[in-house]
């Protein structure tokens, strides 16, 4: 009896810290969702800070994140992709595979502010691009690549060596096989490890402190050699740097909603083209 | 097109080692850089035995800390005067120094020359030179022991910076630690839960919540750290301000969570069906199985999951940045303002002029952080292998 009743204790401790991280998510989500939300509307999404940070709204900010989010997929899809697709489909099984695989995973491994380290001495001062979304791009894009390498090669993986052989038996070469099979095939499972890759950029403040973002600009940048504002740096100024910090906190709330807003975006669109996938693999 | 491939094969590797390069070569410059700030020189009078100073000796003798040369240079008993260059125009009117201050040097070398228990500080190009009386200090470097073992981190400080590392080191380990002490328990009992107790359906729902979890930038966590859990702590534990270790340590526990929790239910889920059996055939319930049976089996992934727990705990940035509260000492108590390698990295690096020693001491602490977290991924990876070894 007595085992019984220990189980029972134990499973129901369980089940109440499940529902505490449960909680806990939605405490975090439900306190900036709340108190956000009565701060965006149009002005807030499409206009400039103004009067100190105070009023007006994160326009340059949503932007410069936009810039940031398309320049490091430019830098890092093709790099993972590619990179998946030698070690998956032409390096075998053999040390150096193996060798690489662990490289990538050191490099996911790295603190973000190291990249902004690196960047900095790369891509700023070394390049000579200076603070710009160009050197934020590639910063970012770094960061990302063991992503997108890790979800490619899941997504080659997936496929079964049926659909080589099969293309094979036709007479194609290998690289025709990779171009017309293989990578139509995984498209919708790369798309999504590129999408969570971009959520990611969206989010990341350490790599751009000193590669590319400004604490304010009235403009918008107008090549890949200007700086830019971004939503999380913005997020971080406001709520921590200002001159009046209560006056600013809507807009940080309304920042912060934003960011939280991007993610779930990802995520949904994610899990989405997932399911979607899945079931188009059951059809065929 | 193949060498194409095989050349992206090799990005991953030749970033990393691009990294070790840039950060080592910036960083290490701070051995050769002078422990006096840049362009300027210590003097003292031609009597005092002293040739050179540690860089901590300078500091405490300009803030007043030591106050006899007996402290510092053996049998020497004379009051310290600290002598800065701004004093020489309290001393001497603009005419006295004469046209450009092409005086000052002779002025500053009779000052030095008539008290021998003075310390000046002065410009390099004041600097009395072949004067009687005089003596220049030797040069010396920041040395290993400075960095390594110095105990205050003022990189302000004139005229010697301090850069010691070890309050940084410290609050950095005694946050990440403490939030894997929180995180670890919570995140093994959700992924027994997840792996063990909850209904299919159950998990499909909690998996992508727990996902989101991971997905919330760190900016995110740190703003509400800063706005919910600051205030909180400040009132619970009635201290003087909210910004603590503490604090630090229960958003890193709370942004580790996932990580923990996924790479630990993997681990168990993973645990042989025929174990499993095996044990409830003999007659033991669910949860003597799950803590006799599975938990044991699992350990080494769950370490792993700590391991990785804790990289991603040292290396978090912004979070710590906005709740710690930023004082560079070294904690007696998680209760009080800590700093952090990466929150100071952020916090200075703006400030710092590219190649000053400051510069080179932020990017040491980063080679600092980056063998950590090298370390760190290395012992992960060879854990997981091993479990990898025994589900064979």
């Amino acid at each position: 009896m007595n085992k019984k009743i220990n189980q029972s204790i134990a499973f129901w401790i369980f089940r109440l810290l499940g529902l505490l991280v449960v909680g806990l998510l939605f405490w975090i989500l439900g306190f900036i969702i709340y108190n956000g939300i009565s701060v965006i509307n149009w002005e807030f999404l499409t206009t400039a800070p103004s009067d100190g940070m105070t009023s007006g709204g994160i326009f340059p900010a949503i932007v410069g994140t936009c810039c940031l989010m398309a320049g490091s997929v430019v830098v890092a899809f093709p790099i993972g992709v590619m990179s998946a697709i030698y070690t998956n489909e032409y390096a075998g099984n053999g040390k150096i595979v193996k060798f690489i695989r662990i490289m990538t995973n050191n490099l996911s491994g790295i603190p973000s502010i190291i990249f902004g380290l690196f960047g900095m001495t790369l891509f700023v001062n070394s390049m000579g691009w200076g603070d710009s979304i160009i050197a934020g791009s590639f910063t970012l894009g770094l960061l990302v690549l063991p992503l997108v390498i890790r979800t490619t090669e899941e997504a080659l993986k997936a496929i079964p060596d049926s659909f080589r052989t099969g293309s094979y038996a036709l007479g194609a070469t290998k690289l025709q096989t990779i171009r017309r099979v293989i990578l139509p095939m995984a498209f919708p499972n790369i798309l999504t490890g590129l999408i969570l890759a971009v959520g990611r950029v969206s989010g990341e403040t350490a790599p751009i402190l000193f590669t590319a973002a400004a604490y304010f600009l009235p403009k918008l940048p107008s090549s890949i050699f200007d700086q830019v504002m971004a939503l999380p740096y913005h997020l971080y100024v406001i709520s921590t740097s200002g001159t009046d910090l209560e006056a600013t906190r809507p807009m940080a709330y309304g920042t912060a909603l934003v960011l939280i807003a991007i993610v779930l975006l990802v995520n949904l669109l994610a899990s989405t083209l997932r399911r979607y996938f899945v079931k188009k693999v059951k059809t065929n | 097109m193949e060498g194409l491939f095989s050349l992206s094969g090799a990005v991953t590797t030749v970033v990393i080692l691009l990294i070790t390069v840039f950060l080592f070569c910036e960083g290490l410059g701070l051995f050769k850089s002078s422990a006096v700030e840049k362009g300027y020189v210590l003097c003292v009078n031609s009597a005092n035995p002293v040739n050179s100073l540690k860089s901590y000796d300078i500091k405490q003798i300009f803030d007043y800390e030591i106050e006899n040369w007996i402290n510092v240079a053996g049998d020497y008993d004379k009051e310290i005067t600290v002598f800065r260059f701004e004093e020489v125009f309290d001393r001497y009117s603009e005419d006295e120094l004469g046209a450009d201050y092409n005086l000052l040097p002779e002025k500053l070398g009779e000052i030095i020359s008539s008290d021998a228990g003075i310390i000046a500080f002065i410009p390099e190009k004041y600097t009395p030179k072949n004067v009687e009386g005089v003596k220049i200090l030797k040069e010396n470097n920041i040395s290993l022991s400075d960095f390594f073992a110095g105990s205050e981190w003022i990189p302000t400080a004139t005229p010697a910076p301090q850069f010691g590392v070890l309050p940084l080191i410290t609050g950095t380990l005694w946050v990440s630690l403490f939030a894997i002490l929180i995180a670890l328990p919570l995140g093994i009992g959700v992924a027994v839960y997840l792996s063990e107790l909850a209904g299919e359906r159950m998990r499909k729902l909690l998996k992508p919540l727990i996902e989101l979890l991971a997905g919330i930038p760190s900016v995110v966590y740190g703003f509400f750290g800063l706005i919910v859990l600051v205030p909180l702590v400040q009132r619970v534990f009635n201290l003087s301000v909210g910004e603590t270790g503490f604090t630090g340590s229960v958003i890193l526990a709370i942004m580790a969570l996932p990580t923990i929790i996924s790479v630990a239910e993997d681990a168990m889920r993973n645990t042989p069906r025929a174990m499993r059996e095996a044990s409830l055939a003999l007659g033991a319930t669910h949860w003597q199985t799950i803590y006799k049976v599975i938990i044991p089996y699992a350990a080494s992934g769950i370490s792993a999951a700590v391991v990785l727990g804790i990289g991603r705990a040292i290396g978090e940035t912004m979070a710590v940045l906005m709740v710690t509260g930023n004082a560079a000492v070294i904690p007696a108590t998680l209760f009080e303002p800590v700093r952090t390698i990466p929150a100071t990295i952020a916090a200075e690096l703006g400030e710092t002029a590219a190649g000053s020693s400051h510069y080179q001491a932020l990017f040491l602490l980063g080679c600092i952080l980056f063998i950590i977290t090298m370390l760190i991924s290395i012992t992960a990876e060879m854990i997981s292998k091993r479990q990898l070894n025994k589900g064979l």
